[in-house]
C-alpha cells in the first residue's frame, strides 16, 4: 500500500516535471507567436487601438479570439465579416445601427480613434488561430440564383460595404431591412434621397440608421438604386 | 478555537458574506439584461456589471481563503498568529482596494483583461496586501515549528497563488502574449494552486469532522494534489487552442485537460469515503454537508462540465459562448464558493461558542442554494447549446440567436431566486452567530471527534 512519503514523492516529482515541460513549451510559444500573429503588422495605430480596447473593457461584453463576455458578438473576424466602412459607421453611433435592440455604450470616439480600433480588430483578424472561428458547418448552401450581372453592374462601393449588412439584393445580404430588388418601382429618386439623408424624419423610430453619407455618396447610391426595376 | 488570534478570521468571513451578496445582485442585473431588460444601461453598462460580478467573486473567495488561513494556520502551527495587528491592517487594506476597484469599474477605469480587470496601480497595492498576509502566516508557521502536511500544503498553495499573480502584471504589446500570460494567473490559479488550498482546507475539515487519522487523510491529500498538477499544468493548453499560439497546444491541452476531472473526482471520493469511514458523530453535520458537497459539486461543475467542452473538436464551436458560463458557474460554486462556506459553517460555532448549526436554517441554506445552482447551470446549458447550434453551426446572426435564448434567462432568473433564498438563509445565520467571543477559546482547541 502507498505510504505517505511515496505519495509526497509522487506529488513533488509530478509538479516539478510538468512545470519544466510547461516552461519549455512556453519558451517555444513565445518564439512562435510573433510570426503567427504578424507582430510586424502591429503599427502604432494597431497598438493605439489595443489601448482603447483595453481602456474601455470591450471584453466585458464582446469576445475576441473567443475570450471575453457573451453579451455581444464575437469580433475576431469582424473586419472580414462587416468591412471597415460598416464598422466605422457603426462605431460613430452604435445604437443607431440596431435601434431598440441590445445596446452598446457610445464612447464618442474621434475619427482617429475609430480608425485605430478598426486597425486593431483588423490585426486580430489576421492572427493564425488554428481555424477559429469555424465556418458554420450546417449552414444551408447559398441560393443558386446569384446576383445578376445587371444588379452588380455599376454598384457603388458603399452599397457592398454598408447596405448589404441589413438589406438583400437577389437573395444575398442581410434580412434586418427590406429586400431592395425592384426598389426603383416603389420610390422616386427624391424620396430615396430624403430617406437616406435622414431616416428618422421620414419614419420616426425606424431601424434604418442615419449613415451620415457624404452628398456625392448619397447621390451615387440613389442614382444606382433607381436602376433596380 | 484554541487561540485568541483565530478570531481575525471572522472579519474576512463577514467580508465574504457582504461581497457574495453584492455579487448575486449584479448577477441578477446581468440576467435581466440578457433577458432583454437592460434598463440600467446608461448607469451601469453590461461590461461594468460583468467586471463587478466576477471580481467580487475573486475577492470574496480570496478573502475566504485568507480567513481560512488565519483560522487554520495558528491551530496547525500550535501558536498564536505572529501579528494579529498586521492581519487587521491587511484586512482593512484589502477592503479599501476592493472598494476602489469596484467603484473604478463604474467609472470606466479598468483594463480590458477578463478576470484581471483591476488597473495596474491597484495591482501593486494587491501585491503589498498579499505580502503582508503571506508574511504573517509564514512567520506563524515558522515560529510554531510544527509543520503539518495540511498546514504546509495550504501555505505552499497561498504562496504560489501570490507568485502566480505576477505574470499577469507583465506588459506585452502583443495581445496574444498578454492573453497567454493572463491564463498563467487565471488557469494556474483555479485549476492549479487554488486546488492545493482547496485540498488542504478539505483535509483540515475532514480531520476535524470525521476523526479519521491525520496520516491517512494527508497521504491522500498528496495523491490528489499530485493529480491536480499532472493534469492542470499542461491543461492550461486548453486556453491556447485558438488565441494565436502554436498548434501543438490542441493535442497537449486536449489530452491533459481531459485528465483534469480525475483530480476533482479524487476530491469527491476523498470527501465521501472519509465521511463514511469516520462516521458522522460530529454534531456540526451541516459543516460536513458543505465539505462533502464541495468535493461532489466541484467534480460535477469543474470536472464533468469542464470536460464537456474541453476537447478541441468541441471547443472550436463552443469557445466564447454561453457554454462557458454554464461550466464557470457550477465550477466556481462547487470548488471554491462551497469550500469557503464549509469553512465558515465549521468555524462560526468555534469562534462564537454558539451552536446555530442545529436549526432548520443552516440545512435549508445548503439545500436551497445547491438545488438553485443546479437549475441555474441547467438554464445556462440549454441557452449555451442552443447558441452553439444556431450561431456557430447554422450561421444565424448573433442578435437573432440572443433573442431566441432570452426565455432561458427567465429560467435562469427563477433558479437564481431559489439560490438566493439559500444564500440569504446562510447570511442570516451568519449574522445570528454574532461576533466571535474571547470566551470561546478552549485549551484543547477543536478536538476532533473520535472515529467509529
Amino acid at each position: 500500500m502507498l505510504s505517505k512519503s511515496q505519495a509526497r514523492l509522487f506529488f513533488l516529482t509530478a509538479t516539478a516535471g510538468f512545470s519544466l515541460v510547461f516552461l519549455g513549451l512556453t519558451v517555444d510559444s513565445i518564439r512562435q507567436v510573433p510570426a503567427r500573429s504578424h507582430a510586424d503588422a502591429m503599427t502604432p495605430e494597431v497598438l493605439h487601438g489595443r489601448e482603447l480596447w483595453d481602456d474601455h473593457n470591450c471584453m466585458g461584453c464582446h469576445t475576441i479570439l473567443g475570450e471575453g463576455a457573451y453579451y455581444a458578438p464575437e469580433l475576431t473576424k469582424v473586419v472580414e465579416r462587416r468591412g471597415e466602412a460598416w464598422l466605422k459607421t457603426f462605431l460613430r453611433d452604435p445604437e443607431a445601427m440596431f435601434p431598440g435592440q441590445r445596446k452598446m455604450v457610445n464612447y464618442h470616439f474621434t475619427d482617429e480613434e475609430i480608425d485605430a480600433v478598426v486597425a486593431f480588430l483588423g490585426w486580430i483578424g489576421g492572427i493564425d488561430t488554428n481555424g477559429f472561428p469555424a465556418e458554420p458547418d450546417l449552414r444551408a448552401p447559398p441560393p443558386a440564383t446569384a446576383v445578376s450581372a445587371v444588379a452588380t453592374a455599376g454598384r457603388p462601393e458603399k452599397f457592398g460595404q454598408v447596405c448589404v449588412a441589413c438589406h438583400s439584393l437577389g437573395g444575398q445580404g442581410g434580412n434586418v431591412g427590406p429586400a431592395l430588388d425592384h426598389v426603383a418601382t416603389r420610390y422616386t429618386a427624391e424620396k430615396l434621397d430624403a430617406w437616406l439623408a435622414n431616416p428618422q424624419a421620414i419614419k420616426p423610430g425606424t431601424a434604418m440608421p442615419d449613415l451620415k453619407l457624404a452628398g456625392n455618396e448619397r447621390e451615387e447610391l440613389v442614382r444606382w438604386l433607381m436602376t433596380l426595376h | 478555537m484554541k487561540f485568541q488570534s483565530q478570531r481575525i478570521a471572522w472579519f474576512f468571513f463577514a467580508t465574504c458574506m457582504l461581497l457574495f451578496s453584492l455579487q448575486i445582485v449584479y448577477g441578477f442585473l446581468m440576467a435581466f439584461a440578457h433577458a432583454g431588460y437592460d434598463v440600467l444601461h446608461p448607469l451601469i453598462p453590461f461590461n461594468a456589471m460583468r467586471a463587478t460580478h466576477t471580481n467580487l467573486l475573486v475577492v470574496w473567495l480570496l478573502a475566504g481563503f485568507m480567513g481560512s488561513a488565519y483560522y487554520i494556520i495558528p491551530e496547525e502551527s500550535n501558536r498564536e498568529l505572529w501579528s494579529p495587528k498586521l492581519a487587521m491592517v491587511q484586512w482593512a487594506s484589502l477592503v479599501v482596494v476592493g472598494v476602489i476597484a469596484i467603484a473604478g469599474f463604474h467609472m470606466d477605469w479598468w483594463e480590458g483583461r477578463k478576470f484581471l480587470e483591476i488597473p495596474r496601480p491597484l495591482d501593486f497595492l494587491v501585491v503589498i496586501n498579499v505580502l503582508m498576509f503571506i508574511g504573517n502566516i509564514g512567520m506563524t508557521t515558522f515560529q510554531g515549528r510544527r509543520y503539518t502536511t495540511t498546514g504546509i500544503v495550504l501555505l505552499v498553495g497561498l504562496v504560489s497563488a501570490a507568485l502566480l499573480y505576477l505574470p499577469g502584471m507583465i506588459w506585452f504589446d502583443n495581445h496574444v502574449l498578454d492573453s497567454y500570460f493572463r491564463w498563467w494567473v487565471v488557469h494556474l490559479w483555479v485549476e492549479g494552486v487554488w486546488e492545493l488550498i482547496m485540498g488542504a482546507i478539505l483535509s483540515y475539515l475532514l480531520i476535524k469532522l470525521t476523526g479519521i487519522d491525520r496520516e491517512v487523510i494527508e497521504k491522500w491529500l498528496y495523491v490528489i494534489v499530485g493529480f491536480t498538477f499532472v493534469s492542470g499544468i499542461l491543461g492550461t493548453g486548453h486556453h491556447y487552442y485558438f488565441i494565436g499560439t502554436p498548434r501543438y497546444w490542441l493535442a497537449i491541452g486536449g489530452l491533459f485537460s481531459a485528465l483534469e476531472p480525475l483530480a476533482f473526482f479524487g476530491m469527491a471520493l476523498y470527501g465521501i469515503t472519509m465521511a463514511r469511514r469516520g462516521g458522522r458523530q460530529h454534531p456540526n453535520r451541516v459543516a460536513l454537508y458543505w465539505t462533502v458537497g464541495c468535493g461532489i459539486m466541484s467534480f460535477v461543475g469543474a470536472g464533468a462540465l469542464g470536460f464537456a467542452h474541453t476537447l478541441p473538436s468541441v471547443n472550436l464551436y463552443t469557445h466564447g459562448t454561453l457554454v462557458t458560463a454554464m461550466h464557470g458557474h457550477m465550477a466556481f460554486w462547487g470548488a471554491y464558493a462551497m469550500l469557503v462556506l464549509a469553512v465558515i459553517s465549521y468555524a462560526m460555532p468555534q469562534l462564537t461558542g454558539r451552536k446555530l448549526y442545529e436549526g432548520w436554517m443552516a440545512e435549508w441554506a445548503f439545500w436551497a442554494s445547491n438545488i438553485g445552482m443546479i437549475c441555474m447551470t441547467g438554464a445556462f446549458a440549454v441557452a449555451g447549446v442552443t447558441q452553439v447550434y444556431l450561431e456557430r453551426r447554422l450561421g444565424m446572426d448573433f442578435l437573432e440567436v440572443q433573442k431566441a435564448v432570452e426565455v432561458h434567462f427567465w429560467a435562469l432568473i427563477l433558479a437564481a431566486c431559489l439560490f438566493t433564498v439559500g444564500i440569504t438563509l446562510f447570511v442570516w445565520n451568519f449574522i445570528r452567530y454574532g461576533m466571535p467571543s474571547p470566551e470561546a477559546v478552549q485549551p484543547d482547541g477543536d478536538a476532533a471527534v473520535p472515529a467509529k
